[in-house]
């Protein structure tokens, strides 16, 4: 199989790692198979939440997912050079995220073992057929150029000629996965939060904020755990990318604010008014969501000043904000958000419960463990390199 | 007759793709006979719709008749968390059933009143459009009906629903049903239920459960594409409203004020 | 050839392994014979011939629900020209086979399948009759 036989040699530090993961993964399993035996009565979703930590999850790596395109686009359609060593590590962030997001469609199903009715009987007219098509065929294309390009690498000879389109097929793709995510929610004619036409644009914008920190950091975590350096420009760039993203990101953020409170209708602002200032005592969100622009505004004021975008240190601490700021926003409010006040006007709060936090760090290990092995088969590849 | 091997081949192979392409044609015979052969005293309609004479509904006060004898007949489950409830029909205060209806000065007639809630079975049902493997739809005769057999339970047409009438079996709902009715079937956990327009006594030429259920008579139910049905004579002298007219849903059930 | 013990010890051993149910049935007593199923008294004629109904009640019963959900058809003809109701709990349970335990389960188990889950919705009337006395 696939050089797998890379990831199993590895320092102490490695294994340990990696059975830390196993450890999350199993107690996760293990709640899974609760919730299967119970039903998802064992989560903290309701009659007015039907959607919570899962769907939020997924909806916030699919971002993370279509980033990599920030790096395959400039490398190889306008031969970016500095982006060399980084590009297969944005494919294989890809291929961990698009997997996670599979995982967490599939824990929020009421009957997983009907999962298959989907193709079985295919529904164009539903997002969801849409989603599970985007989402499959962008796994399916970042899967092939990583191992054909990697593999190339490792013979020491070019990549194939016909990988060429499909690379390039997967730059519109990446974009086409977060819109159609973006589809799912802002088409439903009853759920005034996400009824905007901006969402998939503020989908795209705040993916392209946090993929990049992400992949950021994960190449200066590699650098201090191997000798493997991506190349200081690289990081520098993504930067820049980070900061383009999440200036738009907040620039529509704002216009969404003043569409919904100068035009002042209700429905529009009772959701914002949920998130930001609770309603009727109901607050359990608000110190999140404040944390969030906090967070945003904070790191974009970092991101501003050369000085401090080009300190490596002052760098891992923005990204590390503008990845925690924009997850709370998407990966939290924007989903359950969406539900509180429902269409009755009642006002459900939702917490998460263990078992659902426990399954929803399982995906999350599984994601890390993925990217740790692809990661390092990467590098043993490309010079050599242990943990 | 001497027959070539080459000859019994083609001649097999020509009658088992005759035999195949024969139950396919049986199959697609069965597929394209839609519309039912209405059983023999069944109630139709073009198009099914509710009309509830709101004034009339108020007059006996803490009724619930009509969702008790809805519950009852369809095996509704009765849990006692919020978060967990199924719900067919109910009632809920008339500023959160119309929303829309934003008033301070509502008339005291209206103000806080319990009104009855459920499926809208709407023309332009935005369930139906989102899910995913059809597991609810539109009938042609307006009943947006579900198939629990199919439901993977996503939950999107829980989300899709501007008017909360979709419940989710978060659990094995047997154990927490009062008493089962025997010809109806439960639900299992992990599939999404609704009101269904009672369309298994339609066919036995019974009205819906909750109609037949209420003292007032404040329920009627019929065809709005018949101009002399009881439902469009009572539209055409009353005025009446829908629930969020405005998203194009086109609610099949009228409220009388 | 001095591993040839070796290898028709192991051979036996196999054999013994995988003929292991019939040797553990004919030392029981047990033979090949099916189920002891409890008939229905009333009726001697299935919806459909009983090979049939034998090796694919379940799709007759996929058709049933195809039908009658989807379709809304109610009655379903049967190939000798009687027609029935379409109905699970109303019909295969309530009118023949009464004993859902004597029936459905005991062949199910016999032949090792887990029980469909087509009972964990649709009411087997005997549960009703228990519980209303």
């Amino acid at each position: 199989m696939f050089m797998f036989e890379k990831a199993v040699g590895g320092g102490r530090r490695y294994w340990i790692w990696i059975l830390c993961l196993f450890a999350v993964m199993g107690l996760g399993f293990l709640s899974y198979l609760r919730q299967l035996g119970y039903g998802l009565a064992i989560t903290g979703m309701s009659r007015d939440v039907t959607w919570g930590l899962y769907i939020a999850q997924f909806t916030f790596l699919v971002g993370v997912a279509a980033s990599a395109v920030m790096v395959v686009l400039p490398y190889y359609l306008h031969n970016f050079k500095v982006f060399g060593k980084i590009t297969i590590l944005g494919e294989f962030l890809a291929i961990s995220a698009v997997t996670m997001c599979m995982l967490f469609i599939f824990v929020d199903m009421g009957q997983p073992t009907h999962v298959l009715n989907v193709l079985l009987y295919p529904t164009p007219n539903s997002l969801m057929f849409w989603d599970m098509i985007s989402l499959g065929g962008y796994l399916l294309l970042n899967a092939v150029i990583a191992l054909v390009t990697l593999s190339a690498e490792q013979k020491g000879i070019p990549p194939p000629r016909w990988i060429t389109p499909v690379i390039i097929l997967s730059i519109p793709w990446a974009i086409s996965i977060h819109t159609v995510t973006a589809f799912l929610y802002s088409g439903l004619p009853g759920r005034s939060f996400w009824l905007t036409a901006i969402l998939a644009p503020r989908f795209l914008s705040s993916a392209f904020a946090s993929g990049p920190a992400l992949l950021i950091l994960l190449c200066l975590a590699i650098r201090r755990l191997t000798r493997y350096d991506v190349g200081r420009e690289g990081i520098q760039k993504l930067a820049v990318i980070v900061t383009y993203a999440l200036t738009i990101n907040v620039f529509f953020f704002l216009m969404e604010l003043f569409t919904t409170f100068y035009s002042r209708l209700p429905e529009h602002m009772a959701h914002f008014r949920y998130l930001f200032a609770g309603l009727e005592g109901h607050v359990s969100l608000v110190p999140w969501m404040w944390t969030s622009a906090l967070l945003a505004l904070t790191s974009l004021g970092l991101l501003f000043v050369p000085a401090m975008r080009k300190n490596e240190k002052v760098l891992a601490l923005t990204c590390g904000m503008v990845f925690l700021s924009l997850w709370i926003d998407k990966g939290l409010g924007l989903i359950v958000g969406g539900f509180i006040p429902s269409p009755l006007g009642a006002i459900t709060e939702y917490t998460p419960t263990l078992p659902e936090i426990s399954i929803t760090l399982s995906i999350w290990a599984l994601g890390c463990l993925m990217i740790t092995v692809f990661y390092k088969i990467t590098l043993s590849v490309r010079e050599g390199f242990a943990a | 007759m001497m027959i070539s091997r080459k000859r019994f081949l083609q001649m097999t192979g020509i009658s088992m793709l005759l035999a195949a392409g024969e139950r396919r044609l049986g199959a697609l015979a069965a597929a394209f006979q839609t519309g039912s052969p209405a059983s023999p005293g069944a109630l139709t309609a073009r198009r099914w719709a509710m009309v509830i004479d709101l004034p009339k509904c108020f007059q006996k006060e803490g009724c619930t008749k009509c969702s008790e004898a809805c519950h009852a007949v369809h095996n509704v489950p009765q849990f006692n968390d919020r978060a967990h409830q199924v719900k067919w029909i109910w009632k809920d205060p008339f500023e959160n059933v119309f929303a829309s209806q934003e008033n301070e000065f509502l008339t005291v007639t209206l103000k806080n009143k319990p009104v009855l809630a459920f499926c809208n079975h709407c023309d332009e049902p935005p369930c139906v459009r989102v899910c995913p493997t059809q597991a609810t739809w539109k009938r042609e005769d307006g009943i947006v009906m579900m198939d629990w057999h199919r439901c993977i339970g996503c939950r999107y047409c829980m989300a899709a629903c501007p008017y909360g009438s979709r419940s989710f079996n978060w659990m094995d709902p047997r154990s927490h049903i009062p008493k089962l009715s025997p010809d109806f079937p439960t639900r299992t956990k992990g599939v999404v239920e609704k009101c269904t327009f009672c369309e298994e006594r339609l066919v036995k030429g019974q009205l819906p459960a909750c109609v037949e259920a209420c003292p007032q008579k404040a329920m009627v139910c019929g065809d709005l594409g018949d101009r002399n049905s009881k439902v469009r004579e009572l539209l055409g002298s009353r005025y009446s409203i829908r629930r969020k007219p405005e998203l194009g849903t086109k609610p099949e059930v009228f409220y009388l004020v | 050839m001095r591993d040839q013990g070796l290898i028709y010890g192991g051979l036996a051993i196999f054999l013994g392994f995988i003929t292991f149910p019939v040797s553990y049935n004919l030392v029981a007593g047990k033979t090949s014979k099916g189920p002891e199923l409890k008939l229905p008294v009333a009726e001697k004629q299935c919806v459909a011939p009983v090979d049939y109904m034998k090796g694919s009640h379940m799709k007759l019963l996929m058709d049933w629900r195809e039908n009658l959900v989807r379709k809304n058809i109610r009655t379903y003809t049967a190939f000798d020209g009687r027609s029935y109701t379409i109905s699970l709990s109303g019909t295969c349970l309530g009118k023949c086979h009464s004993s859902k335990a004597d029936f459905c389960d005991r062949c199910h188990s016999y032949v090792g399948i887990q029980t469909p889950y087509c009972m964990d919705c649709h009411i087997d009337p005997k549960l009703i009759q228990r519980s209303g006395e």
